[in-house]
């Protein structure tokens, strides 16, 4: 009873949705405000009776309901209960269920925060929002629906992944759908300006705080997903160059661009159409990510069961949504010029060259993650396309634009005064050379080249947010004004700071690991990195539904003892499978990561031990940039000002 | 022209869906043999039941059917019903590649099942296989009276795959030895 | 129909047999002779995909073929063979698709060019925007003849 409830929400919440995408453009049409404003009971509404969709799957996971299909692929009555709630969003359906919500949830909260904004605009927003929705909805009900009943009902579920056993899957999908489909609102944003014909600062304005927010959930996304493969995995990488992991990488890139673009925009009325175009690119990398996970077209470690039919009708939502925008984008962007004028130095061509750079860069993901299927189409053969390919190319793009990125927070809009840059650059540049080739002789006495310029950047970064932090805060008399520091400053500067952060983690961990695979049984003990590994014995652990055994390893350095590592090899009852699970002493300069590999002898195990550097730097890093994102969303200043700018537009709009 | 420039995205993304809509028909996990064309590799191995030696050219002369198979791959169970068939209707000799297995269990395995190998290469610790370029069974190549690899086919044949793929090959194949057989 | 519902049995078999391996973490205990051999190897194999999995490099994976090839590259790194006649072993047996940098060759020109041509495109966007706006600013006379002396010399050392 309880699974066709649900299905039939997401039915009604469907035809919310309908209406929804058709009402408001009607009444904007009409000049009806009376249909205009059914847009935001009918956002509710949609928000309502898909989130009532999800409580019904979650509710048939949590009474081991084994006779919905979904249910019984993916859960077992063994399974601990947490598990079997973030289980709804385990698989194909559930997850595209999840996409579905996370679609109507912003399109709610857009309804109820932007009540300052203008009426029809929202209203336009609201409705791209529900044309979306519809597509994946439909696709949900015909193609995938997570509430398909099985017949004869079976007495136990398949159980869910154990790969997916996880904290990992309670929080990295719903950030990263967040993300993913927060972008649609960036997207709406700038359909909805198209649409309107008004490509002024006002919408960008509008939809900033919305694509910061998009931002922040996707870094986390992206973040909490390496990290989980980090310590899941067992190999200790926290980056593959998967297709999987580039399909959420390249709105982030996109996205990236989007937020700083829309800054000029908003400010100085510059790279109108481009941001406009960025708007619809990062929603479009968005979808290209969900065709890629969900098609087959491409090989991925992550992706979910391969099914062409689901892949045709994931491209026709594809060529809809980014063909007709792109087509609309055609058509009506503004051929004015923009009004803003602004010199070679400046802080409009800073973040010009900042956002080409990040655009050729998430180019150049897409071309290799492309690739292997450009070549498979032409009947060219099969090629692979890996880490060694993006690592010679991406590094250097993007070690020039951090190179650009620390100018671009200190220099002046319009035009900066003679001879004050350069007074500004020299010191931090020197400290920055001088580190950055300073580090490799002090961690192996090599020379480097990846380290120097890694590092150097990562020097360069800080020195200059730093220098900016300080441009802002200080007075014309020389006195530091901390007030004058509002919150989106104080986001750029804390977000800044976190891609320098991550930098040093990555260039550390990349250079300076160090692994070791060896025998390993009671009483045997091997050095690494001046640590001394101790086995000390094997234990058998049960857990709630897989049994293991489980290396205690001792580790001392020098004499101190340091810590208790204890990997273990867990056999999974109901799907059979062994997992291996790290044991991992994490630390603010390193990681000791110890994997137990199979058995040589009755007491004697392989076991990995691995040596990483800052790895964790890395994610530390990400954690500033979402805490930056959200001081920069949440900049009341800057909303006090939309909102007065809103009325005047308004107004406008009432004499028109 | 300012007009035209706004079209590029659209056009490249058009572009890209075609390559997209390709992509769908394809199968990304279904590789070409760097073998086809080549020599079967040289190998001088036992045969599994009863030890004796057999090499390379032990092969050569007509066209065969060469199938990687084991006793731990359940695709190979599957398949061997119509490996049976096939054996019955002798059409040509199938060769088998006992791929990383237990000779034991093998022997028994077939004796159970049935045999339909005229010749069955023990290749216990996958070196033929390497060289074969074969990752994972059950896969089957195709070779010609002199030895040379025609065909790779990866995953279990059936009825099929035999009648639409497989069958017509043969035949070619067979035409082309008869042909050099009469000259 | 029934063919379709074939396909997808043995496609699920297939799954099925590669899961059985897929996933607890190999270990290996090889010794090689040297910890430059070691750190080629590693590297070596690192950037070889295994051609059976998901999307793994020979290390990562657990699939008895990666495993063979894993020991087969090690063996080969201590006889002192030299990358490029691993890289030839590996692809005369499995194809190009194996190698995760691929070869520099007439259909990997896009990809491997295609980074500078879409640098350089990037590059001539921003200059005729950046000229674009100071054409108008000549225009607009808001410059003094310094300023513009400066302009100049800094967008023909940009544009070299």
């Amino acid at each position: 009873m309880i699974p066709e409830l649900g299905h039939f929400s997401l039915i009604i919440g469907l035809a919310f949705a309908m209406l929804l995408a058709i009402v408001p453009l009607v009444g904007v049409a009409r000049k009806d405000q009376y249909l205009v404003r059914y847009a935001w009971p009918l956002s509710y509404g949609m928000f309502f009776f898909i989130f009532l969709s999800v409580i019904a799957l979650g509710y048939s996971f949590a009474v081991d309901d084994f006779s919905v299909a979904y249910v019984a692929h993916h859960s077992n009555s063994e399974l601990p209960i947490f598990f079997k709630i973030a289980a709804v969003w385990g698989g194909h359906e559930g997850s595209l269920l999840f996409w579905v919500f996370s679609l109507a949830a912003w399109a709610a909260a857009v309804a109820l925060f932007s009540k300052g904004l203008e009426e029809v605009f929202t209203a336009r927003v609201l409705s791209v929002l529900a044309m979306i929705l519809i597509g994946f909805t439909l696709f949900m009900l015909l193609t995938s629906s997570p509430f398909e009943r099985l017949f004869p009902v079976p007495m136990e579920g398949r159980d869910l992944n154990p790969m997916l056993q996880d904290v990992g899957l309670i929080f990295h999908p719903p950030m990263l759908y967040l993300g993913y489909v927060g972008f649609s609102v960036s997207f709406a944003f700038a359909i909805a300006a198209l649409m309107s014909g008004r490509l002024d600062s006002a919408w960008a304005r509008w939809s900033r705080p919305w694509t910061l927010a998009a931002w922040v959930f996707l870094t986390g996304g992206i973040s909490l997903g390496s990290w989980w493969a980090y310590y899941e995995l067992g190999w200790g990488g926290w980056w593959f160059w998967d297709p999987v992991e580039n399909a959420s990488f390249m709105p982030w890139l996109i996205g990236t661009a989007l937020v700083h673009s829309l800054i000029v925009t908003e400010k100085r009325g510059a790279f109108r159409n481009w941001t406009v175009l960025l708007s619809i690119f990062a929603f479009s990398l968005s979808l290209l990510g969900t065709f890629i996970v969900r098609s087959g077209v491409l090989t991925s470690v992550h992706s979910f069961a391969a099914d062409p039919s689901r892949g045709m009708f994931i491209l026709l939502l594809l060529g809809l949504a980014i063909g007709g925008s792109l087509t609309l984008f055609a058509f009506r962007a503004s051929e004015m010029s923009s009004p803003a004028r602004f010199e070679l130095k400046s802080k409009e061509t800073m973040l010009l060259v900042c956002n080409l750079l990040l655009t050729v860069a998430c180019g150049t993901v897409l071309l290799g993650t492309l690739y292997p299927l450009l070549i498979d189409a032409l009947g060219m053969g099969k090629i692979s396309v890996g880490p060694p390919y993006f690592n010679a190319v991406f590094v250097p793009i993007v070690l020039v634009l951090f190179g650009f990125m620390g100018v671009g927070p200190i220099i002046r809009w319009k035009k900066s005064k003679a001879g004050e840059l350069k007074r500004q650059l020299i010191v931090p540049a020197v400290i920055s050379a001088v580190v950055g080739l300073a580090v490799p002789f002090l961690a192996d006495g090599k020379f480097n080249a990846w380290v120097v310029f890694g590092i150097a950047m990562a020097v360069w970064v800080t020195l200059m947010t730093f220098r900016a932090a300080y441009n802002i805060v200080k007075t014309k008399d020389g006195a530091i004004d901390m007030t004058r520091l509002g919150r989106s400053e104080l986001g750029m500067i804390i977000a800044h700071l976190g891609i320098a952060v991550s930098v040093v983690g990555a260039t550390m961990v990349s250079n300076y690991s160090l692994e070791k695979s060896v025998r390993m049984g009671p009483g045997i003990s091997h050095e690494l990195a001046g640590y001394t590994f101790n086995y000390v014995e094997t234990k058998n652990v049960v857990g709630p539904n897989y049994t293991a055994q489980q290396g205690q390893i001792e580790v001392y350095q020098g004499d101190d003892y340091v810590t208790l590592l204890r990997p273990d090899r867990r056999q999974y009852n109901v799907r059979t499978m062994d997992m291996t699970e790290a044991g991992i002493d994490w630390g603010l300069f390193r990681d000791l990561y110890v994997t137990m590999g199979d058995p040589i002898s009755r007491t004697e195990y392989a076991v990995r031990i691995n040596y990483k550097p800052f790895v964790r730097w890395i994610w530390f890093g990400s954690i500033f940039m979402m805490v930056g994102g959200f001081f920069a969303a949440s900049d009341k200043r800057y909303r006090a000002k939309a909102a007065s700018k809103v009325k005047k537009a308004t107004s406008k709009l009432a004499t028109a | 022209m300012k007009k035209l420039v706004l079209f590029i995205p659209l056009v490249v993304f058009l572009g890209m869906g075609v390559f997209l809509y390709k992509g769908l028909f394809l199968n990304p996990q279904k590789l070409d043999s760097a073998l086809e064309g080549k020599p079967v590799p040289a190998f001088q191995l036992e045969v599994l039941e009863s030890g004796e030696m057999v090499t390379n050219e032990t092969l050569k002369g007509k066209v065969g059917l060469l199938n990687v198979w084991a006793t731990w791959c359940p695709s190979c169970k599957y398949e061997h019903p119509f490996l049976m068939t096939l054996a019955r209707q002798d059409i040509l000799p199938i060769y088998g590649i006992n791929y990383r297995d237990e000779r034991p269990l093998a022997i028994r395995e077939l004796s159970r099942e049935g045999n339909p190998y005229a010749i069955n290469i023990f290749d216990h610790d996958g070196r033929l296989g390497l060289d074969l370029g074969v990752y994972g069974a059950p896969e089957s190549f195709l070779i010609d009276h002199k030895g040379i690899v025609r065909y790779r086919y990866a995953g279990p044949i059936d009825r099929t795959v035999w009648q639409e793929t497989l069958y017509p090959m043969v035949q070619e194949l067979q035409a082309e030895a008869a042909k050099d057989g009469a000259s | 129909m029934i063919k379709s519902l074939i396909k997808k049995v043995t496609a699920v078999m297939i799954l099925m047999s590669v899961a059985l391996f897929a996933n607890a973490t190999p270990v290996d205990t090889y010794q090689f002779k040297s910890t430059d051999n070691q750190k080629r190897a590693l590297e070596l194999a690192h950037s070889l995909r295994c051609p059976q999995c998901q999307n793994q490099n020979l290390i990562d994976s657990n699939s008895p073929v990666a495993q063979d090839l894993r020991l087969e590259v090690y063996q080969m790194v201590d006889e002192g063979k030299a990358d490029n006649e691993i890289i030839e072993f590996m692809t005369s047996r499995y194809g190009e698709f194996v190698l995760y940098k691929p070869r520099m060759e007439a259909k990997t020109y896009i990809l491997w060019l295609g980074p500078f041509g879409l640098l350089l495109f990037g590059g001539l966007i921003g200059f005729f925007f950046i000229r674009k706006q100071r054409i108008a600013e000549a225009n607009n006379q808001d410059l003094t003849t310094e300023d513009q002396q400066e302009l100049d010399r800094l967008l023909k050392r940009d544009g070299k």
